[in-house]
């Protein structure tokens, strides 16, 4: 394996974990909503691409169209019942965050304990587009680099909803300010449940595509919500072009460290990224100092 | 000084001395637990103290500054590990100092590197923490040192672990009863409460916070050092449990934090629950302490304590009938027999109950 072939997969990697990060994004930057349980909806849709795939041969792309729906309806009533109370009594932002981080942690405990019942601590794999694919004369998996591709048209339909419609248009207004956004007649309830929704259906679209070149189990999820976590603060709150910067350095990042040094200790890697980014640019790597 | 505030101080000093003599005849009490209960019930005590001294030392710092800390299995684990590490190389109280320091410099690094700058880096930064250094220790002990996992064999039998852990116990309620009598612990509420009121009226926030969570996370390092020669053999999977931070945060919240005594109301029932549950329904209870920890967010904001408190007020008040018991029958009847409307539909009507149901905060005057 040559440097550039590590460097290329660790970009794959890394568009992955921008689509969660951005997913991630939208309902952190947008509804303010400290989602903990945020992986474990990843780890649901994985658990539901294999189950279709493994029962009734439905192909794991094809079986978004279900997926990613149902999970965008499911973050829908999370934060309509159970978060919107909690903003609603909330006097600061800073306490919202701290009781919204203790309901989510609760709901991920419920949420994994509930998927370790139904499908049992097993991990789980099964094989879709495994073959070679050969690109600029490298070598990768088939399905890693349909995962990218879709991640990157996903990235990008987002990407164009939030700068080229008036709707997105609203959805950064509230990412800025939004008592400023509720005073120029946004409808800012309504766009944070739906920025909550969206990152939902994100996030149920990268666990899909997770589950077709990773094995999984019910406890994979709050791996990705830390990864998610370093990523959004890297990338800035609210920027989604950083989340997807950011994502692609934390892939390259991990790629090279499994390389060198040990695929284990990719958690460790992104922890060190997230300490050098707190330290030397707090405010995240575009971020801007402000008052 | 007048009569009655002599009276008053007279008054107050006998109250003080009671209660110092109650809580040592307790102590006592707990002391002699090892010569008094079954084995089984002396396992059960170290648990329900271990879980104590973490519940109330994690109350120390997110009690006052409101800051959520899922980090105590990181400090746990690093002085349960620390000691295991060491024990073949140096005497066991030295691997307790040592695993105090090692806890006390991990503290002030993770805080100086997140505390300084705001409250939510801080929290995701503690939510891995445990994760990282686990992960850096299996690949440690595979690939430098070939070990996967250490006996810690030493003559520290569970009557001494108990006991050193009641002692610890008493030392943590006592810093954190003299924390809310001084200048430090009103400084740390300020904090809480509005963290810009207090640099305003000069706390030096920064500082303050690092204060107590290095004090807060030796107290859990110490914990898990003493717990080390409890378990013959230690991995750093075990060690590092993420479960151990996830039970001490909803232990601390459902016996509530506005009291210091409130992390025995919550400790007792959860120990004896997972005693219950953990051997036999893992995954049950997983469930089931997520679904509790809900509850209590969503409900019962200020804990077992806090509902205690409010029954004891309520005790206390007169009853009142003003129609006599039939009043308040007629009432349900009347409520039974209206028709059923639902102008929002159904979706309208479970939202309304809800928020009937989910308590209001009286809004900032």
């Amino acid at each position: 394996m040559s440097a550039a072939e590590v460097i290329l997969g660790g970009v794959i990697l890394g568009g992955l974990y921008a689509l969660v990060a951005i997913g991630f994004n939208l309902q952190f930057g947008m509804a303010r909503i400290v989602n903990l349980a945020y992986g474990e909806f990843l780890m649901a849709a994985a658990f539901a691409a294999f189950w279709m795939f493994t029962l009734f041969r439905i192909n794991p792309i094809a079986g978004m169209l279900l997926s990613v729906p149902v999970s965008f309806g499911a973050n829908w009533l999370v934060y309509r019942l159970l978060m919107t109370p909690l903003v609603r009594r909330a006097r600061t932002r800073q306490q919202l965050e701290g009781e919204t981080i203790l309901a989510t942690f609760g709901l991920l405990f419920v949420l994994r304990g509930a998927a370790t019942l139904g499908f049992t601590a097993n991990n789980r794999f099964y094989d879709y587009l495994g073959e070679p694919l050969h690109i600029f004369g490298y070598t990768f998996a088939a399905n890693r680099v349909l995962a990218f591709g879709l991640a990157c048209v996903f990235a990008a339909v987002i990407w164009l909803v939030l700068n080229h419609t008036r709707l997105g248009t609203a959805l950064r207004a509230l990412a800025i300010d939004p008592v400023g956004a509720e005073l120029v007649g946004i409808d800012v309830r309504g766009l944070c449940g739906l920025a909550f929704a969206s990152g939902g259906g994100l996030v149920a679209a990268a666990g899909t595509l997770v589950s077709t070149f990773l094995t999984f189990n019910p406890a994979i999820g709050i791996e990705f919500t830390m990864k998610a976590l370093v990523v959004v603060i890297m990338g800035g709150i609210g920027n989604i072009g950083g989340s997807l910067i950011a994502g692609v350095l934390l892939g390259v990042a991990e790629a090279l460290c499994s390389y060198f040094v040990d695929s284990g200790l990719t958690l460790a890697v992104a922890y060190a990224l997230f300490l050098i980014v707190l330290v030397v640019r707090p405010r995240g790597l575009f971020g801007t100092p402000s008052t | 000084m007048s009569a009655s505030a002599e009276e008053e101080s007279r008054i107050r000093r006998r109250r003080a001395a009671t209660a110092t003599g109650a809580l040592a005849v307790l102590v006592a009490a707990l002391a002699a637990t090892p010569w008094l209960a079954s084995d089984y019930g002396l396992a059960l005590m170290v648990n329900v103290v271990c879980y104590l001294v973490l519940t109330v030392a994690w109350a120390l710092f997110s009690g006052t500054t409101r800051l959520v800390s899922l980090a105590t299995s990181a400090f746990f684990g690093v002085g349960m590990y620390t000691v295991a590490m060491l024990i073949k190389l140096l005497p066991l109280y030295a691997t307790f100092l040592v695993a105090i320091g090692v806890g006390a410099v991990l503290a002030l690094v993770v805080g100086v590197l997140t505390l300084r700058i705001s409250g939510m880096f801080f929290v995701i930064f503690s939510f891995g923490l445990s994760e990282m250094i686990r992960e850096l220790m299996v690949w440690w002990e595979i690939n430098q040192t070939h070990t996967m996992g250490r006996y810690v064999y030493v003559p520290f039998d569970t009557t001494m672990i108990y006991e050193h852990l009641l002692a610890l116990a008493v030392l943590v309620f006592l810093a954190g009863w003299l924390l809310r009598r001084s200048r430090f612990g009103l400084a740390l509420l300020v904090i809480g409460e509005d963290e810009t009121i207090a640099r305003q009226v000069g706390i030096n926030v920064a500082v303050s916070k690092v204060a107590i969570f290095v004090v807060s996370a030796m107290f859990m390092t110490l914990t898990g050092a003493l717990m080390a020669p409890r378990f013959s053999f230690i991995n750093p999977n075990f060690a590092f449990n993420p479960l151990v931070s996830f039970q001490v945060v909803i232990m601390a919240i459902l016996g509530g934090l506005q009291r210091l005594w409130g992390p025995v109301l919550g400790v007792i029932p959860l120990i004896i629950l997972s005693e219950e549950l953990q051997t036999e329904f893992p995954f049950w209870y997983s469930v089931f302490l997520g679904l509790v920890f809900m509850v209590i967010v969503y409900f019962l904001p200020r804990g077992l304590s806090g509902l205690l408190e409010d029954g004891w007020a309520r005790l206390g008040q007169p009853l009142e009938l003003p129609r006599g018991l039939t009043g308040p029958l007629l009432d349900a009847w009347a409520r039974l027999s209206r028709p059923i409307t639902l102008p929002r539909g159904i979706a309208g009507a479970i939202e309304d109950r809800w928020r009937r149901i989910m308590p209001r905060v009286p809004e900032k005057r």
